[in-house]
């Protein structure tokens, strides 16, 4: 969200000045904490974090942005992983086109998963979608020769820029934060366009976005896709990073970590996925000192913020308000016409009011 | 090898049947899916192992109190983590809240049972064999269980004032409000109902495969979820359908194409069924009113 | 055009023509089918007889978003506006060059659509003005009263360009004064913009003072059709509205 708004609020300065001085400082801090945060521990623990934002992010457009109960964003996020496992290892392929093999790859999966699950509604695509993401770690146990099943894959190799390797944790650190900044730049722009508008009509009520000229099906399908592809480079990342995948990793279980994460932290925004990102992985690490106790706390934690806050800690409660006008705000100001000044005004507002 | 497949599927398809009955009369009633239903199952089943292993209780009694106990967490569960949700997005609100049951739940069973694997000493277990098919005592009993409970099921859904009520939720909570009834008893009713069968299928499972363990609630969630939908969420036919479906499919699948993939036929059946017919073989169909 | 829902035939043998610049109700008591012929006309069912010719065009096999790039916009009875969106945000994303914005552009070169953008954003404020919901942009679309939401809806059809509009009881839960602005947006929409206007409304001093023809369906059919004071005094609108002495179980 960062490094975006840095970039994308520059047209409009003065109405939103602090707020991006604060970002910019915000992001510049991010890029120096490895310089000053040696232990690798707390490192891994924000990189986990990076990771699991650019997850619950993209998890965000299915369900926060389409209103598509997914469960099964693991098998996407699987999926890249083993195929920038395998293609490293049997293929001796650069880091660099496995990602684009796999984002592409997860993403045309994802496609022809939701081709036919998008007649189902509700709780028949979570099941399905959950299912899914079953037989595919099943089939990940199974085929051995191809996967060698439990045992996962060891050794996967870092990624190399030239000849300078990626492998330290730092290093690992300034990847994972730059492709977490371009997914939020990504994902930014998407949802203050008219196309990220229109996602946000389907998921509100189909029926009237038919009525007003969008395609329900497109923007589902859509939805499932970047999702997908999202999750899929993020796989690739995870798989060097970590040098061993196995399917225990990509457990139906982390597919639901990941649900809780949009919906705690609050759908439909950039912030909360990436609040509840950050409070679920850090949350089981802080409490690790009640070792025992830390897994039953969470899973009171969560229903305890259900009950108090069902929309989550940033929710589309709390969304910017006619925020299409944000980049329109750029054209308007050289422009200076009649609707122009009422843009601004209107920005103003919505800054100050939310 | 067909029959002796046939008769392990129904076996454990009995079982996917009873704890598909709590999901569907769960979400008949209030359009939601009690994610944490399996581990409900899984705590009962640890009661009933406490009950045998530690109080040396009478099998008979001990199913009865177990699946008493197992009826009284199902209940405590929908207060605690899905009554209390208000929100205009409550479908999604009660899932994460359920989930968080049923993280809670798995780890308490872990921290109080620990987390290894126990066998469940009920029965002493006696084989038959009639021709090529050989079976046990134990699935006998699982099985006049399954048709004993269906049938009580029956009785009280279809034939008691309970069940009208019952039903009548099913159709309009607030219209069954208005008609007098009370909703609320009525919906703890339905968890209690559901809980308990659950925690007979719990025992019925642990004493089958002679393991009680905390994450044993999952798998068997799963498909008799799979199995609830399959039938068509909601339906009590449609249930008993589904489980004994993905039962008979699951044992066929592993005795003829592969054990490995065993967990997996359940949901590929459910996913091509979904896909051909939404609604699942006995769901109503849904028609938007605009 | 026919539809059946199991033994049910919500709308029999209906037909109709409309001509341009026109205001044409469509009245009946409840239950008599009119929204499910809305539904019809704007694609969310499918009609088992018959068909839709708009504009020279055979439509009837086109999908509900089609038909509304194709020029049929609507409103509906029980309001469906974007409930997390402000009143601006309502008709923004009804306008073709927002809704059909391309993911490509949006997220590679966002600075090339500005002008559209702000294009778009004028036109709808424009909109705004004329049901008279400007200086209201900023609000959430459920936080306006009842009345003005319906003319938000109306605005959020209009926003779509079409030719045919459909409205969908627009005056229900409306006050006098409401109603004669309504009045004001409908004429405004048929003289000034020369759109045709469709109307399902249920106050008869309404509907005969703002159509120029009527068509009155009953039990799924055409009983009548005519000028506003034809209308007034057929006798087989008159019974059945009133009943002919046995009770019809209607509702909707």
């Amino acid at each position: 969200m960062v490094g975006d708004r840095e970039a994308k609020m520059k047209s409009i300065k003065l109405t939103t000045g602090t707020k991006t001085i604060l970002l910019g400082i915000f992001t510049a801090a991010l890029f120096i904490v490895p310089f000053i945060i040696k232990d690798t521990y707390i490192l891994h623990v924000i990189i986990s974090c990076f990771i699991y934002s650019c997850l619950a992010l993209s998890l965000n457009l299915i369900i926060g942005l389409t209103g598509q109960f997914s469960l099964g964003h693991v098998t996407f996020y699987g999926m890249g992983a083993y195929i920038t496992a395998l293609l490293m290892m049997k293929a001796s392929m650069s880091f660099w086109l496995t990602i684009l093999i796999s984002a592409a790859g997860v993403g045309i999966f994802g496609y022809l998963l939701a081709l036919p699950a998008l007649n189902l509604r509700g709780d028949y695509l979570a099941v399905v979608t959950l299912g899914f993401g079953e037989v595919f770690r099943l089939f990940l146990v199974n085929a051995i020769d191809i996967t060698r099943g439990p045992m996962g894959i060891p050794g996967i190799p870092s990624p190399k820029i030239g000849s300078f390797v990626i492998n330290t944790k730092q290093e690992y650190y300034f990847l994972a934060l730059i492709i977490l900044i371009a997914v939020v730049i990504f994902v930014r722009r998407l949802i203050i366009s008219g196309f990220g508008l229109s996602m946000l009509c389907v998921k509100e009520d189909d029926v009237a976005a038919s009525a007003i000229g969008i395609y329900p099906r497109k923007y589902k399908l859509w939805a499932f896709v970047i999702g997908a592809v999202i999750a899929g480079i993020m796989g690739s990342f995870y798989a060097v990073y970590m040098s061993f995948i196995s399917p225990s990793s990509f457990q139906y279980g982390e597919s639901i970590t990941m649900v809780s994460m949009v919906i705690l932290g609050g759908m439909g925004s950039i912030a909360g996925p990436i609040l509840g990102a950050c409070i679920l992985t850090v949350l089981p690490e802080a409490l690790r000192s009640f070792s025992e106790y830390r897994m039953i706390i969470y899973g009171a934690a969560l229903v305890i913020m259900m009950i108090f806050k069902p929309n989550g800690i940033w929710g589309l409660d709390k969304r910017v308000r006619n925020i299409y006008m944000l980049q329109a705000g750029r054209g308007v100001k050289n422009g200076k016409s009649a609707s122009g000044i009422q843009c601004d005004n209107s920005l103003r507002r919505a800054d100050s009011g939310r | 090898m067909f029959p002796q497949q046939l008769v392990n599927g129904l076996t454990v398809g009995g079982i996917y049947a009873i704890v598909a009955l709590g999901y569907s009369m769960v979400y008949g009633v209030l359009q939601i899916v009690n994610w944490a239903h399996a581990d409900v199952l899984m705590v009962g089943t640890f009661i009933g192992l406490i009950l045998v292993t530690q109080l040396h209780m009478p099998v008979l009694a001990m199913v009865i109190l177990a699946a008493a106990a197992t009826a009284l967490i199902g209940i405590t569960v929908e207060r605690a983590a899905y009554r209390p949700i208000k929100s205009d997005n409550r479908r999604m609100a009660v899932l994460v809240s359920a989930l968080g049951m049923s993280v809670f739940l798995q780890n308490l069973a872990q921290l109080v049972f620990g987390s290894s694997t126990k066998p469940l000493p009920t029965i002493k277990k006696i084989p038959y064999t009639i021709g090529s098919v050989s079976f046990t005592n134990i699935q006998i009993i699982i099985g006049v269980t399954t048709i004993l409970m269906l049938i009580i099921l029956y009785i009280v859904v279809y034939k008691t004032k309970m069940g009208i009520a019952m039903r009548a939720c099913s159709v309009s909570i607030p219209n069954a409000k208005l008609m007098g009834i009370n909703t609320n008893s009525i919906i703890s009713m339905t968890f209690g109902i559901g809980a308990f069968m659950a925690g007979i299928a719990g025992i019925c499972i642990g004493t089958y495969y002679n393991a009680v363990y905390p994450t044993m609630g999952y798998m068997l969630g799963m498909k008799a979820f799979s199995a609830a939908i399959l039938g068509g969420i909601g339906s009590i036919p449609g249930a008993v359908v589904g489980g004994f479906l993905i039962g008979i499919i699951e044992s066929l699948g592993a005795g003829y194409i592969s054990s490995g993939y065993r967990d997996a036929y359940a949901f590929i059946i459910m996913i091509i069924i979904l896909i051909i017919r939404p609604s699942g073989i006995l769901g109503a169909k849904h028609i938007d009113k605009v | 055009m026919t539809i059946r829902f199991g033994g049910l035939t919500a709308v029999d043998s209906v037909s109709l023509e409309q001509n341009r610049g026109e205001i044409l109700s469509l009245i009946g008591p409840n239950g008599a089918g009119k929204t499910t012929f809305f539904n019809l006309l704007t694609g969310v069912y499918q009609p088992n007889e018959g068909s839709i010719v708009f504009s020279g065009r055979n439509i009837t096999k086109m999908k509900a978003y089609e038909r509304t790039n194709f020029g049929i916009a609507r409103t509906f009875q029980n309001i469906r506006l974007f409930k997390s969106m402000t009143v601006l945000e309502n008709i923004l994303v009804a306008h073709k060059d927002c809704n059909q914005e391309t993911l490509l552009s949006a997220v590679l070169f966002p600075g090339r659509i500005v002008k559209r953008r702000k294009a778009v954003i004028e036109k709808c404020l424009e909109l705004l003005d004329v049901v008279g919901l400007a200086d209201m942009k900023e609000e959430l679309a459920t936080s306006l009263p009842y009345g003005k939401q319906r003319l938000l809806e109306i605005a959020r059809g209009l926003a779509t360009d079409p030719q045919l509009l459909l409205l969908d009881e627009p005056g229900a839960g409306m006050n006098n004064l409401e109603k004669e602005e309504l009045t004001r947006v409908v004429h405004h929409i048929t003289k000034k913009m020369e759109r045709d206007v469709l109307i399902i409304e249920h106050d008869m001093k309404f509907v005969m003072n703002i159509s120029d023809r009527i068509i009155v369906l009953d039990h799924g059919m055409k009983i009548a059709e005519g000028l506003p004071h034809e209308i007034q005094n057929d006798k087989k609108v008159i019974q059945a509205y009133l009943g002919s002495g046995t009770f019809k179980d209607d509702d909707e």
